[in-house]
C-alpha cells in the first residue's frame, strides 16, 4: 500500500506520518508537495499536522485554496481514503471533506498531553480493525481543536455513525466529546489526536497504530 | 553627517575611552553608522567584553569535540558519523519588557544558531526564573510575565516543529524585576554536514536570505547590556516580532539549499543583526565583505543605513556561495517562498564597507569589530553575600505538614501547567520528556539517545558562587546519569547583575572557576554559551543564577522512569543518607518554603564520590536492574520519595531509617550523589554499589497508596500518595491563579 503524506508550508508532522506508515507500519509513504496539482499513484493521502501556511488567518483557511487540496478532494471524491491529522483535520472541515469546525480550546490554551479515547464505531476503513468501545491512549497537542458543529449536524453525524471516535476525558471542550468524525462516504476521516504519535513501542503507547492497520486492512481487502 | 557629540557616545552606551579607540582604530572620527556599528559590536551582549578574560578558564575541549566555543553552536561527535550541535542563550531583558514576544524571539534565536550550522533541531529546552505569583506588591505582574513568556516559548517552539522537551522553572523575589529566560536548543546532522560562520572566496556573492528587514529591535544588543530603569519600559519597540511560520521555511530552505553543495558559509542574524553577521563572516574568514544595502530586503520605507545595519528583524540569514552557483541557491528559496537576494560580495581587505544609494556609510576592518572589542579586567571582590552564616534555631510543628507545603510549594511542584502548554512529542523522538529527570531523545536514524538536562541554583550560588556553580554541574551530570547515559559536554548560561560592580564581578569570576573546575573533573567540557549581565532592576541584583545544559549519550532503549511501579519491590538510596549540619541546610527548599530563611552555605559535594555514585547509577540503569529511579535534589529525601509516588499507581513506600540526624535534616536536606532506586533485585543493585564503593541503604519496600517514612521506629511522616499527589499537581495553577498567598 503507499501512502502519499501532503507537505504544506509549516507542517510539522509529515515526516512522523511517514515515519509511522512506512517504519511503524511497513508500508510505502512518499511525500506529497503542496503545490502539486495532480496526486500521482497513491493509495491514501494523509494531511499532516502543523501549522499550514503558518495558520494565521484560521486554522487550515488558506491551506483549502492550495493546489493540492483540489486533487485532494476529488481523490476523496472517487472514494479514495484521506486521514487528516490535528491541522489535516483542520483543513478537512475548511475545505468542506466534512462537517463542523474547530475552534479554540475551552481552556484558551494549547494542550499536549496523552488523551483516553473511545472507539466509537468499527464500521470504517480507519477503524475496522480496533474494537467498538475500546479505550485508546493517544497524544493531543493543538490549541484550536474544539470541535463545533450545529445540533442537526451533530444528531445526524450520531445517527449515521460517523463519530469515529470520542474523548473519554474532554480536554478542550468539544461538543458531544468529538475528537473523530468520518464523512458520509466514510473515506474520510479526520481527528485531533495523533495516531502517528502512538505507533512505536518507545513513544509508549501504539494504540495509533491500529488506525493505519485498519487503513492497510481495509486496502488490502478491497484490491483482492 | 552630523559630528559625533560625547552625547551620542553616551547614548550609545560607550565609554569615553572606547570612543577614542575607534577613532585611533579608525585613523578618523566614525560616521553616525559607524558609531552605531562599533556599539553594538563592542557592547557586553556581542564582544563578552567584562567575562571573556575569565571564560578562557573553561574547559572547552576533549576527543568528542568538534567545535568549541565561538561558533554558533558547540559540537560533538555521537558516533555513526552523527553528530549534535547545541547551546544556550538568555533572552532576559526582552522577556521582562514583552514577556511573549521576548520569549518566543529567544526560541527563534537559539533554533537559528543551531540550524546555521546545519543541523536539523530536535529539542528545546528552558531554564526560567521569575518572581513569586505570591508576591505581595507584584505578584500578578509576575504571574503575567509566567503566562507570556510560556505562551510565547509555545507559540515558537510549537509552530515550528521543535519538541520543547523539558527545563526547570524557579521562583525568587530578586527575579521580580528582571526573570530570566534561558533557552537550550539542540540539533543533529552528519558530521559531513557541518557549515561554519566563515565568509571566503574573494569575489563569492554575499546573499540575504529570509524575512525582510524592518524598524524592529534596533539596540537590542546594547539594551540587553544595561541595567533595567523605570525608563526601561518605553524599550519596547526594540523587542523584536517573531514568526515561527517564516522560520520553519527559514530552516526547511537552508538545510536544502546546504543540499546543493553551493554554499560556502552561512550565519544567522541575531543580535545585531546584519552587522554581526557580516563582520564576525568576515572576520572568521580572514576576509572582507562589501554590501549595499539598496539591495537589502525592506519592510518599511525611508529606513537609513544605520536603522538597516542595526535592525534586529528576525527570521534573517546571510550566507556565501560560490560564485556562479547562486541560481541553484535561489531555487531552493523561490520553493520556500522566501526572499534571497545578492547584496554584496566577499573581499580581500579585510574591511566590512557598507554602501546606501552607492555611497560608502562606513568602511571598518572586520577584525577590529569582532576581535579588537575592549577586553575588561574588572576589578572584583569577594562575591556579594547578603545572607548571614548563622542559621536559626527551629522546631518542625509536623513534618507530614510541612512536606505537604514543600511539594505544593512554586520550586517543587509539576509543572505541568506549564510543559503541557509545550508540544513536547512532535518528531515522534522524544522517549523521556517533561517531569522526568533527564529529557532524552532517541536519534532515529543511530540507535542512539541524547539525554539533557538543565540545572542551576540561585540560591546555591548566592551562599557560595563557586560551590553552587559545582553543584550545579554534579546535579546536571547526576540527572543524565540516572537515565542511563554518560555526560559528555556542557553549554552554559550565565545570569548576574552589574559587572562593574566589584562583589558582582567576584560572584562571576568564582562561579565561573567554579565550573570550570567540575566540568574538567566530570569531562564535560563547555563548547558554548552565553553570559547575561546586568540583570538588575533599581539596583537590585539577582542572585548570581550560572545555568547549566549538560549532555549525555546512551544507547536507545525504553527509559526507567521516576515512579513506583507497583507494591514490593525494595527500595534502596545509592551514595547513602548523606549529612548535613545547620550551615549546610540554609540554601534548602526546607530554609525557604518552610522557615522563609536563606543563610549558611550550599550543600557539601565531594566530586569524587559524585561521579562513582553516578557510573554506580548508570551501570544499575544499563543492566536493567531498575524499576524506577529519581535523584535525590530539592527537597531532599522526603520530597524525592514523594515524588516517586506520583506515577499512574499512586505506589508509595515505607521506609525505615535509622540515622542520627535530626528529622528535619534527614528528611529534607539536599546532599547531593543519591538517587532513590526501585527494583525486584536488591542483591544485583547492592553488588554494584559495593563494587563502585558506593553507599547503599536499603530503605524499605513500595506498598499500595501510601508513603510512610520512619527513623527507628518513629513515624515522620505518613500521608496518603493522592493527598500528595493532588497538592503537587494543581499548585501552580493555583498560585498563577492569584488566590494562594504568602
Amino acid at each position: 500500500m503507499r501512502f502519499g503524506v501532503v507537505v504544506f508550508p509549516g507542517s510539522n508532522c509529515d515526516h512522523d506520518a511517514w515515519y509511522a506508515t512506512s517504519r511503524n507500519l511497513g508500508q510505502e509513504a512518499e511525500y506529497i508537495w503542496h503545490d502539486s496539482k495532480n496526486l500521482g499513484s497513491f493509495d491514501a493521502v494523509i494531511l499532516p499536522g502543523g501549522f499550514s501556511y503558518g495558520d494565521y488567518l484560521r486554522c487550515g483557511a488558506i491551506a483549502k485554496f492550495s493546489p493540492v487540496m483540489a486533487a485532494v478532494r476529488k481523490f476523496a471524491q472517487d472514494g479514495g481514503l484521506v486521514i487528516g491529522i490535528c491541522n489535516g483535520f483542520q483543513i478537512l472541515v475548511e475545505t468542506g471533506l466534512l462537517p463542523g469546525a474547530l475552534i479554540r480550546n475551552r481552556g484558551l490554551k494549547f494542550i499536549c498531553r496523552e488523551e483516553p479515547l473511545s472507539v466509537e464505531t468499527v464500521n470504517s476503513p480507519f477503524t475496522c480493525r480496533l474494537a467498538k468501545g475500546a479505550r485508546l491512549r493517544i497524544p493531543i497537542a493543538h490549541g484550536e481543536g474544539c470541535y463545533v458543529a450545529d445540533e442537526r449536524t451533530l444528531d445526524e453525524l450520531e445517527a449515521e455513525d460517523r463519530v469515529a471516535f470520542r474523548y473519554l476525558d474532554n480536554p478542550n471542550g468539544s461538543l458531544r466529546d468529538i475528537a473523530g468524525v468520518l464523512s458520509a462516504g466514510r473515506n474520510v476521516l479526520g481527528m485531533m489526536p495523533h495516531p502517528e504519535r502512538a505507533s512505536d513501542p518507545l513513544m509508549g503507547s501504539t494504540d495509533g497504530l491500529g488506525v493505519f492497520q485498519s487503513m492497510a486492512a481495509s486496502f488490502a481487502a478491497q484490491s483482492r | 553627517m552630523s559630528a559625533i557629540t560625547p552625547e551620542m557616545v553616551a547614548a550609545h552606551q560607550l565609554s569615553a575611552a572606547e570612543y577614542d579607540k575607534i577613532v585611533s582604530l579608525l585613523g578618523r572620527e566614525p560616521t553616525y553608522t559607524e558609531l552605531g556599528i562599533f556599539s553594538v559590536m563592542w557592547s557586553e551582549h556581542c564582544s563578552y567584553k567584562s567575562s571573556r578574560l575569565h571564560l578562557k578558564k573553561l574547559p572547552t575541549r576533549s576527543k568528542l569535540v568538534l567545535c568549541g566555543p565561538g561558533e554558533n553552536a558547540g559540537i560533538i561527535d555521537i558516533g555513526d558519523g552523527y553528530a549534535i550541535a547545541f547551546k544556550i542563550e538568555s533572552h532576559n531583558h526582552p522577556s521582562f519588557i514583552e514577556p511573549f514576544q521576548g520569549a518566543a524571539t529567544g526560541v527563534g534565536g537559539i533554533l537559528r544558531d543551531i540550524f546555521t550550522m546545519g543541523a536539523r533541531p530536535i529539542a528545546v529546552m528552558d531554564s526560567l526564573r521569575f518572581g513569586p505569583p505570591t508576591d505581595p506588591s507584584c505578584g500578578a505582574r509576575n504571574a503575567r510575565i509566567v503566562d507570556g513568556v510560556v505562551a510565547g516559548i509555545a507559540h515558537y517552539g510549537n509552530c515550528f516543529g521543535v519538541p520543547t522537551v523539558g527545563g526547570e522553572c524557579l521562583f525568587e523575589p530578586c527575579y521580580n524585576g528582571n526573570p530570566l529566560v534561558n533557552v537550550f536548543a539542540l540539533g543533529v546532522f552528519k558530521t559531513d554536514e557541518i557549515f561554519y560562520a566563515r565568509a571566503s572566496g574573494v569575489g563569492n556573492p554575499v546573499i540575504y536570505v529570509g524575512a525582510k528587514t524592518g524598524r524592529d529591535g534596533i539596540h537590542g544588543a546594547s539594551m540587553a547590556s544595561a541595567e533595567f530603569t523605570e525608563e526601561s519600559k518605553q524599550k519596547r519597540p526594540n523587542v523584536q516580532v517573531g514568526d515561527p511560520f517564516m522560520e520553519k521555511l527559514l530552516l526547511e530552505a537552508c538545510l536544502e539549499a546546504m543540499k546543493t553543495g553551493a554554499i560556502v558559509g552561512i550565519q544567522d542574524m541575531g543580535a545585531a543583526g546584519l552587522t554581526c553577521s557580516t563582520c564576525e563572516m568576515g572576520s572568521r574568514g580572514g576576509t572582507g565583505i562589501e554590501i549595499e544595502l539598496d539591495l537589502v530586503p525592506q519592510r518599511a520605507t525611508g529606513m537609513t543605513p544605520y536603522e538597516i545595519m542595526l535592525s534586529e528583524s528576525q527570521e534573517r540569514m546571510l550566507l556565501v556561495a560560490e560564485k556562479g552557483r547562486e541560481e541553484e541557491v535561489f531555487r531552493v528559496f523561490r520553493k520556500w517562498g522566501l526572499d534571497a537576494v545578492t547584496i554584496g560580495q566577499v573581499t580581500d581587505d579585510g574591511i566590512l564597507r557598507v554602501r546606501h544609494h552607492g555611497e560608502v556609510v562606513a568602511e571598518i576592518p572586520s577584525r577590529d569589530l569582532a576581535d579588537e572589542a575592549p577586553l575588561y579586567d574588572r576589578p572584583y571582590t569577594a562575591p556579594l553575600r547578603v545572607a548571614p552564616m548563622e542559621g536559626p534555631e527551629f522546631q518542625s510543628a509536623s513534618l507530614g505538614d510541612d512536606l505537604l507545603k514543600l511539594i505544593a510549594s512554586g520550586d517543587i511542584c509539576s509543572k505541568r501547567w506549564i510543559y503541557e502548554q509545550y508540544d513536547y512529542m512532535v518528531r515522534t523522538n522524544t522517549t523521556a520528556g517533561p517531569g522526568a529527570d533527564a529529557a532524552v531523545v532517541r536519534i532515529k536514524e543511530t540507535g542512539t539517545s541524547i539525554a539533557m538536562a538543565l540545572d542551576g541554583n540561585g540560591r546555591y550560588a548566592s551562599l557560595s558562587p563557586r560551590g553552587g556553580a559545582k553543584l550545579a554541574v554534579a546535579e546536571c551530570c547526576r540527572n543524565l546519569s540516572v537515565a542511563g547515559a554518560l555526560p559528555v559536554a556542557a553549554t552554559n548560561c550565565l545570569n548576574f547583575g552589574n559587572p562593574e560592580r566589584p562583589e558582582i564581578m567576584g560572584q562571576l569570576v568564582e562561579a565561573i572557576e567554579g565550573m570550570g573546575e567540575a566540568c574538567s573533573f566530570f569531562e564535560t567540557p563547555i563548547t558554548g554559551g552565553n553570559v547575561s549581565l546586568y540583570n538588575e532592576t533599581l539596583g537590585e541584583p539577582i542572585f548570581p543564577t550560572p545555568v547549566l545544559g549538560i549532555v549525555g549519550v546512551m544507547k536507545t532503549a525504553a527509559p526507567v522512569t521516576v515512579d513506583f511501579k507497583g507494591p514490593d519491590r525494595t527500595i534502596l538510596i545509592v551514595g547513602g543518607l548523606g549529612d548535613c549540619d545547620l550551615t549546610r541546610f540554609g540554601g534548602t527548599q526546607y530554609a525557604k518554603v518552610i522557615l522563609d530563611r536563606m543563610w549558611g552555605l550550599p550543600p557539601a559535594l565531594d566530586m569524587g564520590y559524585e561521579k562513582c555514585m553516578q557510573a554506580t547509577v548508570r551501570e544499575m540503569v544499563c543492566a536493567g536492574l531498575a524499576d524506577s529511579i529519581h535523584d535525590i535534589s530539592d527537597g531532599g529525601l522526603a520530597v524525592a520519595l514523594a515524588e516517586c509516588s506520583f506515577g499512574p499507581t499512586a505506589t508509595g513506600a515505607v521506609i525505615d531509617l535509622d540515622s542520627d540526624m535530626r528529622p528535619e535534616f534527614l528528611l529534607f536536606h539536599e546532599g547531593p550523589s543519591r538517587a532513590i532506586i526501585s527494583t525486584t533485585k536488591p542483591e544485583a543493585v547492592a553488588a554494584i554499589a559495593v563494587r563502585h564503593g558506593v553507599a547503599v541503604v536499603r530503605a524499605g519496600v513500595s506498598m499500595k497508596e501510601r508513603l510512610v517514612i520512619r527513623n527507628r521506629g518513629n513515624v515522620l511522616v505518613d500521608l496518603g500518595t493522592r493527598e500528595l499527589r493532588k497538592n503537587w499537581d494543581g499548585a501552580l495553577a493555583r498560585l498563577l491563579s492569584g488566590k494562594v498567598t504568602h
